[in-house]
């Protein structure tokens, strides 16, 4: 009944033709990438070791380990989410339960925005001024952190805003034709619901701030230093800072050696991105309504 | 007790029964206070950032020289019996090397929104979203290594030129991480276009490409260019890479095998050398003025040209 004309057959050869077009781009994109971890693996690979991992850096870094960077980036992401978590999820509490829809939510939303946008090294700018000269936290964990935390914030607002949102405005108003307070129904219903979501943002906010290196270059992360912090008004090293400057700075480091770091420090960021996405694939699995 | 309920206040104890503020009432009344004031932070942080950066390079651009500021490609900021600070070659470095990013990025990113969101389903789909977000999470340190390391020797074999640190290198480099971020919101876009729309075209016989092409793409055509923009404000602002990759040598670039320093890295290099409060310390807090601006232009551009869709 339907018979093949020549127009349907070549629209049909136009269609295969785009398909696998674009089905090509998407693996060129894909390829380096792939290719780019197995070339830092097979490089970095033979360096790792548990010696590597829990040694400090000897003979001008051109040797030894990379512990006290390791343990710096641990220190900056984990004062940098004491900083920004609260703040961030308080301002998703705002724009997703009680937020009208008025000029000022569009302009927090466009802060936002901009917020993300802003260059890296802008943002280390800011922490050099804000946080190390004037608030007079010096080079030092805290100004870092606080630089980093501001870097972030996007990530977590928008994330805890979207698991928010997705909770069904059936449960709150049910809390509320029982009488509840908002915030009661925000502290029983709403977040209990959205926990997992926002862990989740939480863990991708954790990967982008482990990376980061211009905003902790001038405001706390050091070139070298052979000692742990103490607290958080210590300088500390960093991976991707020591990663730069191994690379770049460091005369006669041997070839692996910074394959290494780069390995340890991509390792550690997919690692918990990884984490971010799987626990969002069972969470969509798990969800009842 | 409905018999009580008829009773007036005055009955059962005056109007202070009805007063319900209690704990609950106050503790409602703060946190509605806290989280507003965690509300405004991000636009507090973003004023924050531009008092903070103009009140640093102030000094600086009182004294400018504004037609020299843009028009000389001497950056010589170090210079001890004439520095002089022009930052064209700066500013053609920085566009040499996002434009190349985004001949690299666009098409490919726009390329695989369309593959991911159109024609991709099920298991395929959603395995090819979670590699595009993996490649967004590569650190910007590890990319610039991955330029300086994997390739420049690359770029020294194949095309047989003296130094693979380039406008080439870094905006390919770029290229790749600006990709990720474009393609998921052209993907966004893409699915924003309400699927009554292909039916429609479908039911009329046409082919899936035809929906594409003739359908999905003009409906979706401000979200793609929002997307594409925030990719230049994403390539344009990016530090790290382009300062390990571009070779970071002051030039205005000819062809794509020449080093270029961009504006970025001239602040990520220099910064650290310069005392506070000097001319080269308030110089480099202007170019990061300068930054801030135009990816705040950036920004609210595609702002508003999302905005544009949804009205029209």
């Amino acid at each position: 009944m339907f018979t093949q004309t020549a127009l349907d057959q070549r629209n049909k050869q136009v269609e295969w033709l785009f398909r696998a077009l674009f089905l090509m781009m998407t693996i060129l994109l894909i390829v380096p990438v792939v290719l780019i971890l197995s070339v830092l693996i097979y490089k970095g690979g033979p360096t790792l070791s548990w010696a590597f991992l829990t040694t400090i850096p000897t003979d001008g870094m051109t040797a030894g380990g990379i512990f006290p960077a390791l343990i710096g980036t641990v220190w900056l992401v984990a004062v940098a989410l004491i900083a920004s978590v609260p703040v961030g999820v308080a301002a998703a509490v705002y724009l997703s339960e009680y937020a009208p829809d008025n000029w000022l939510t569009r302009v927090i939303n466009l802060a936002i925005i901009n917020l993300a946008g802003v260059p890296s090294i802008v943002h280390a700018l800011f922490g050099l001024g804000a946080f190390v000269t004037f608030a007079r936290f010096g080079t030092s964990i805290l100004a870092a952190s606080l630089t980093l935390a501001v870097m972030t914030l996007p990530v977590v607002i928008v994330s805890t805003r979207e698991s928010l949102q997705a909770v069904p405005q059936a449960f709150r108003e049910a809390c509320w034709n029982m009488g509840a307070t908002r915030w009661q129904t925000i502290k029983k219903i709403v977040l209990p619901n959205s926990i997992s979501g926002i862990l989740t943002g939480v863990i991708l906010e954790v990967s982008r701030t482990a990376g980061e290196t211009a905003p902790v270059m001038f405001t706390g992360a050091a070139f070298f230093l052979p000692f742990l912090p103490q607290s958080v008004f210590d300088q500390t090293m960093a991976m991707s800072l020591h990663l730069f400057v191994i690379s770049t700075q460091v005369p006669g480091v041997p070839e692996n050696l910074p394959y290494g770091v780069a390995l340890v420090l991509i390792g550690m960021v997919l690692i918990m991105n990884a984490l971010s996405i799987g626990f969002r694939v069972y969470l969509r699995g798990k969800k009842k309504w | 007790m409905p018999a009580e309920v008829s009773v007036g206040p005055e009955a059962v104890g005056g109007f202070s029964d009805l007063d319900r503020r209690g704990w609950d009432w106050y503790a409602d009344k703060a946190v509605a206070v806290l989280v507003f004031v965690g509300g405004i932070s991000a636009i507090v942080f973003i004023i924050g950032i531009f008092v903070f950066i103009t009140k640093e390079g102030l000094g600086f651009i009182a004294t400018l020289d504004v037609p020299e500021f843009f028009g000389s490609p001497n950056w010589r900021p170090t210079s001890e019996r004439n520095p002089t600070y022009g930052i064209l070659a700066l500013m053609a470095g920085t566009a040499s090397v996002t434009g190349l990013a985004m001949v690299v990025s666009v098409p490919f990113s726009l390329g695989a929104a369309i593959f991911i969101g159109e024609f991709a389903t099920g298991r395929l789909r959603e395995t090819l979203k979670v590699l595009v977000e993996m490649l967004a999470a590569i650190p910007s340190v590890v990319w610039g290594f991955i330029g300086l390391s994997i390739m420049n020797p690359l770029i020294i074999d194949i095309f047989n030129v003296p130094v693979g640190l380039s406008v080439l290198n870094s905006g390919i480099i770029l290229g790749l991480m600006a990709a990720p971020i474009m393609t998921t919101i052209a993907e966004d876009a893409l699915k924003a276009v309400p699927d009554s729309y292909r039916e429609a075209a479908e039911a009329m016989g046409a082919t899936r490409w035809q929906v594409i092409w003739r359908v999905v793409l003009p409906a979706s055509k401000n979200g793609l260019m929002a997307a594409i923009l925030l990719g230049v404000g994403r390539g344009f602002g990016e530090t790290m890479a382009v300062l390990m990759a571009s070779g970071h040598a002051i030039n205005i670039p000819t062809s794509p095998f020449d080093s270029v320093r961009a504006l970025t890295a001239t602040i990520a290099a220099e910064l650290g050398d310069t005392a506070v409060g000097s001319d080269h310390y308030e110089a480099l807090f202007t170019l990061g003025i300068l930054l801030f601006a135009v990816t705040f232009v950036i920004n609210l551009t595609a702002d508003l040209v999302v905005k544009g869709v949804r009205k029209g």
